[in-house]
């Protein structure tokens, strides 16, 4: 189901059979993909000069971070301080909706964002403001497009965040009720904050250990992956033999002895 | 006790079809398993078209399945139509058009007649007799001793499928001195190149153009985790084996061999994907949950005067799952 | 006398000439098969089976069973440049250069599922029709033959791609040959050539799995199918039929129409599910390498429960004078197997001790008439089922926002508790089904229809049963339990007292049946 949704305002999404003839595996077709992908996301456009956007941001802070992170961003409790993670952090867990937080819950899900691309802005420059940290990036300076090798990022992504997130990157369990969330449809600079600040029960991949260019390589990875059309037909989410089986026991041998009832049965 | 208290009423009287009474019914069942034969033969030419005629990068975009390749899929949509449709020709032939009298056919029993059984018996009884191996002990044996040892022969055959695993299971290629590199990347490692909550995926460091083979990594591979030392809640021993909160763990799981990878950097502990064993980091990766009996083996880190990582010392055991002659207590 | 009837009837006369068999053709064409969709199941397996050997045979074409490293070079390029087995990379060229070969590959993995699912479907129907009983119970034995070696075959055929999935698979058997006491590094340095992975697994597995096991495959479903063919095929109860007969439809032409139409129909659809549903998608899960590993990695589906079995074993190893005994792999890994698939090739052989029935059965048990084996295969499969939801935990935390430690916890209990409660669940609702014959042959079918006496009283009313659907209700045999003799007529104690004593608690158990009613009952309410 992923699958339509995810095709669904894709501009060659039509309802009748139509053939449309692009090189197999990416190429042409990830990187129209990706174009019309880089030309949603606007460049934040931050007039605003930094202290301005560091002090909205304290506001905006304190209004709806300060409850449980404490009014100097100190931590408290459950929340963890907030000095010295920098703005990517701050990016990655209030742009991906995942702060504020719902609910006290394992870990923070993925939703719709609170805040608008602004207000991220200034509540990451104020955080940013607080200790030195890792910095947001943004998707411009990402040029995964071009720096990035597929191949090369899938043997990363095997060795480094399959174990997690699945081979296919469709997430998976951990302990307790926790999970790695899936990493399609998740946009590059996100991905890239991910990895620099370990969000969660996440670890963190410096610099020395994945190089900022296999970063990239994940990315291009990641996302030849997400463009990558369902060869083969349905790809029954891509978590293994699990909903294969599944599918064989119940459409499968379901439908032949539906058949084989019909065959047996007396003709009128 | 077969007491059947109603009397077996007999096999229902047959009910004719509509086509065994209606020539105009019989006519169009004709023509149905005609066209189910004639939809086959549309869908054999489907199968060629899309052989011939459809490119192979051809994509297609179908709702519930998503962008597909349109090649692949109607060469398979083309075969299902022509087998399909041939089998449901034949089946609707059969019901409509067939006979369909229900046919009796009387069973004997399996147990052959009592004296041909008798002769049976004779039979083997005499021939035994006439071969003498009742009485010709020292053939009955010898014949016996044979055929056991015959059988032998295919099972030492087999002896060269393979070398004795001697002590290599218990070796890895890990030595005082060797350092740790980036898996992939070969990069030697500073400890500062981890910050606190990071991983690392590791390998030995190689000679450079020498190869390192499967058989290696499935022993080598090693997983760097850094967390606060003071969350380390080790013996003075297991202490010394980390550096700066640096520890070092094999990959490989002490229950079935898989890659246990997924650490969990909040909880300090490590998932293994296969079975779940769950091991922490911070008590030397005891089981805490999951099958598996044994924590993963710990190597000892150090740093060399260039400052990178490198073992201290071997494992001080063996690495992967269990076996029988591995000395575990 | 026509064209087409000459042409066939020279046909005959040749090879009559030739082979001297008309008397044996005659016979064999005019053979019946009784009609009914459950006896279709075996057919699925056996037509599965010729499309396996179909579609492999195509696959073995470019398939090249080696495990010596390339690096790919073919036209999937997020792969482009990456060392890998050439086992891996001729898979990925069936899968992308070869026109055609996805296709195959996909149905030759559908099929492979279809063959092993369906093999379990027609083993449940034997089981609780009673199919196995005298005469059959050497077709039962090799029917689990089958399975075992499906299975395998199964098991060997998903780890030939050498992708990162079917290797971590391939890692988990090579841990289970190690835990064997004594031989067991022994054994996997002899399988794999050396230490694991190797370089000579791949070709070997290959030629078991495309020569050695298909062939006994072949033999053993020829010796399953002619035992079928010589005892000729059980029948479901009912008005005409006896232990004595065969009711159906002949071989030619109605039979064989069916059959071989059926075949193209299950060649077809598995041809369809190959065209429209990915399975096995092993380019994306990349090659083999022993330190790399994904987020639910599972088998196929007939391995799934032996997974979850060895995911909630306890943490158990003995270690005693220098030596590792793995029970929390040898327990689930092979013995709680071996004991299950043990008693299931000799449950013939224990009802028929238990019943001290020794007789033929052609007529098949209706489920209910036989509550306890009803219970046993319900329990059986209860078992397995929790295993496989243990097997697939993982997933189902994620899909249903679980913890995998929950799912463990739920399933190491219930894999003991919910199988017997399974057992007594069945066994009252097969008692509560035949306390449902014996009414409606007692008082006829309750139509639901009210009508108003002229008294006031609302009654409904219930229509007597049709002789044939009576018939079905009351001509099973109900045997009586078996009274186990501690003494001999002598009054000496027998030996294996508590052997009878089991069989005769098993017995009566067996026995627990709600009557059907006698010829007198039925009568009594005739008159009425």
């Amino acid at each position: 189901m992923s699958q339509l949704s995810r095709y669904r305002n894709h501009r060659f999404a039509r309802p009748v059979l139509l053939a449309f003839g692009l090189l197999l595996a990416g190429g042409l077709f990830s990187a129209a993909n990706a174009a019309a992908e880089s030309l949603r996301a606007e460049p934040i456009a931050i007039s605003a000069d930094k202290s301005t956007l560091i002090k909205e941001g304290k506001e905006i802070f304190n209004r709806g971070c300060s409850s449980c992170h404490g009014l100097n961003a100190e931590g408290a409790g459950a929340a963890p301080s907030l000095i010295g993670v920098g703005s990517a952090s701050v990016d990655f867990q209030v742009a991906t909706g995942r702060m504020p937080m719902a609910d006290m819950s394992q870990q923070a899900a993925r939703k719709a964002p609170l805040y608008d691309e602004y207000e991220t802005a200034a509540l990451a420059a104020y955080v940013a403001s607080l200790a030195p940290g890792p910095a947001s990036v943004t998707n411009e300076e990402l040029a995964w497009e071009r720096d990035g090798n597929a191949a090369s990022g899938g043997t990363l992504f095997r060795n480094n965040c399959a174990m997690c997130h699945n081979l296919a990157g469709q997430g998976g369990a951990l302990t307790k009720g926790k999970y790695a969330p899936t990493v399609m449809g998740v946009e590059a600079r996100h991905i890239y904050e991910a990895m620099i600040t370990g969000p969660q029960a996440m670890p963190v991949f410096g610099d020395k250990i994945i190089s900022p260019e296999e970063k990239l390589d994940i990315i291009k990875w990641i996302k030849a992956m997400e463009s990558e059309p369902s060869l083969g037909g349905a790809s029954l989410g891509r978590v293994g033999p699990v909903t294969e089986g599944l599918l064989a026991w119940t459409l499968g041998l379901g439908l032949l002895i539906g058949i084989a009832v019909w065959l047996t049965a007396k003709a009128k | 006790m077969s007491l059947q208290p109603i009397q077996d009423p007999g096999l229902p009287t047959h009910v004719h079809r509509r086509a065994d009474t209606d020539p105009i019914a019989a006519k169009r069942a004709e023509r149905q398993v005609a066209s189910l034969f004639l939809t086959s033969a549309l869908g054999t030419i489907l199968f060629i078209y899309a052989y011939v005629g459809i490119p192979r990068d051809q994509l297609l975009f179908l709702p519930v399945i998503g962008t597909t390749n349109a090649h692949e899929l109607f060469l398979g949509l083309g075969l299902a139509i022509s087998l399909f449709f041939i089998g449901m020709g034949a089946v609707h032939w059969a019901k409509t058009l067939m006979p369909n009298h229900e046919v009796i056919e009387i069973r004997k029993e399996q147990r052959s007649k009592e004296e041909d059984r008798q002769a049976l018996i004779q039979t083997v009884q005499e021939q035994g007799a006439t071969a003498g191996l009742g009485r010709r002990t020292l053939i009955k044996r010898t014949l016996g001793l044979s055929l056991g040892l015959v059988g032998i022969a295919p099972i030492l055959l087999l002896r060269d499928l393979g070398p004795l695993p001697g002590n290599d299971l218990n070796e890895t290629s890990w030595k005082a001195g060797t350092r740790l590199v980036t898996d992939p990347g070969d990069r030697p490692i500073r400890p500062s190149d981890l910050e606190v909550g990071a991983v690392a995926q590791v390998l030995p460091a190689i000679v450079p153009g020498s190869y390192r083979s499967l058989n290696d990594i499935a022993k080598d591979a090693l997983l760097l985790i850094r967390i606060r030392p003071e969350e380390f809640n080790l013996d003075a021993e297991r202490l010394s084996w980390t550096y700066q909160g640096i520890i070092a763990f094999s990959k490989i799981c002490s229950h079935m061999g898989c890659a246990v990878a997924l650490y969990e950097q909040t909880t300090k502990h490590l998932l293994c994907p296969c079975h779940q064993s769950t091991f922490d980091v911070t008590r030397a990766a005891k089981v805490i949950f999951g099958p598996s009996a044994r924590p993963l083996p710990q190597l000892p880190i150090t740093v060399d005067a260039e400052g990178y990582l490198i073992a201290k010392a071997p494992f001080n055991e063996a690495v992967g799952p269990s076996f029988w002659g591995r000395d575990s207590a | 006398m026509s064209v087409g009837k000459k042409a066939v009837g020279s046909v005959a006369n040749y090879m009559d000439e030739r082979v001297g068999a008309a008397k044996w053709m005659k016979k064999t064409l005019n053979k019946v098969f009784p009609d009914h969709w459950s006896f279709m199941l075996g057919e699925i397996v056996m037509y599965s089976f010729v499309i396996l050997l179909l579609t492999g045979t195509f696959l073995t074409f470019w398939y090249d069973p080696s495990m010596r490293i390339v690096e790919y070079e073919g036209s999937y390029e997020p792969l482009k440049g990456i060392e890998m087995s050439a086992a891996y990379a001729s898979s990925l060229e069936i899968s992308f250069d070869v026109r055609g070969g996805l296709l195959m590959r996909q149905i030759h993995h559908w099929a492979a599922l279809l063959f092993l699912a369906a093999m379990v479907a027609h083993l449940l129907r034997v089981f609780f029709t009673g199919a196995f009983r005298k005469p059959r119970e050497l077709n039962w034995i090799i029917g689990v033959g089958l399975l075992t070696l499906g299975i395998v075959e199964g098991f060997l055929g998903y780890s030939l791609p050498d992708d990162l999935l079917s290797g971590t698979g391939v890692r988990i058997a090579e841990a289970i040959m190690q835990a064997i006491p004594v031989v067991g590094s022994y054994i996997s340095y002899f399988v794999f050539g050396g230490a694991f992975p190797g370089y000579i697994f791949i070709p070997r597995i290959y030629i078991v799995h495309v020569l050695l096991i298909p062939g006994i495959f072949l033999a053993l479903i020829t010796a399953h199918v002619m035992l079928v063919w010589y005892q000729k095929h059980t029948q479901y109860p009912g008005p005409g039929r006896t232990e004595k007969n065969v009711v159906g439809y002949p071989m030619l032409p109605v039979y064989a129409a069916k059959a071989g139409g059926f075949f193209f129909i299950v060649f077809g659809f598995t041809a369809f599910l190959g065209a429209v549903a990915q399975i096995n998608p092993i380019w994306v899960y990349g090659p083999y390498t022993p330190a790399q590993i994904g987020a639910g990695s599972q088998p196929d589906w007939y391995m799934g429960w032996l997974d979850g079995l060895v995911r909630m074993a306890p943490p158990l190893e003995t270690y005693i004078f220098g030596v590792t005994i793995s029970w929390n792999i040898l327990i689930p890994g092979l013995i709680i197997p071996g004991i299950l698939f043990t008693l299931m090739a000799l449950y013939p052989f224990i009802e028929s001790w238990i019943t001290g029935d020794k007789r033929e059965h052609h007529l098949l048990d209706r489920p209910r008439n036989n509550p306890n084996r009803t219970a046993i295969g319900a329990m059986s499969l209860t078992f397995v089922l929790v295993t496989l939801i243990n097997g697939g935990n993982d997933l189902l935390a994620t899909n249903f926002d679980l913890s995998i430690n929950q799912i463990m916890w739920f399933t190491r209990i219930g894999v003991f508790v919910l199988p017997p409660i399974a057992f007594v669940v069945t066994k009252r609702i097969c008692l509560a089904l035949q306390r449902h014959d014996r009414e409606m042959l007692l008082h006829g079918r309750e139509t639901g229809r009210l009508v108003m006496l002229p008294h006031g009283e609302f009654i409904e009313v219930h229509e007597p049963l049709s002789p044939e659907k009576a018939f079905l209700l009351s001509s099973h045999e109900q045997l009586p339990a078996l009274t186990a003799p501690e003494e001999d007529s002598r009054g000496v104690a027998l030996p294996r007292g508590l052997r009878n004593k089991l069989r005769a608690r098993w017995s009566s158990a067996n026995a627990e049946q709600i009557d059907k009613p006698t010829a007198d009952e039925l009568k009594e309410i005739e008159h009425h």
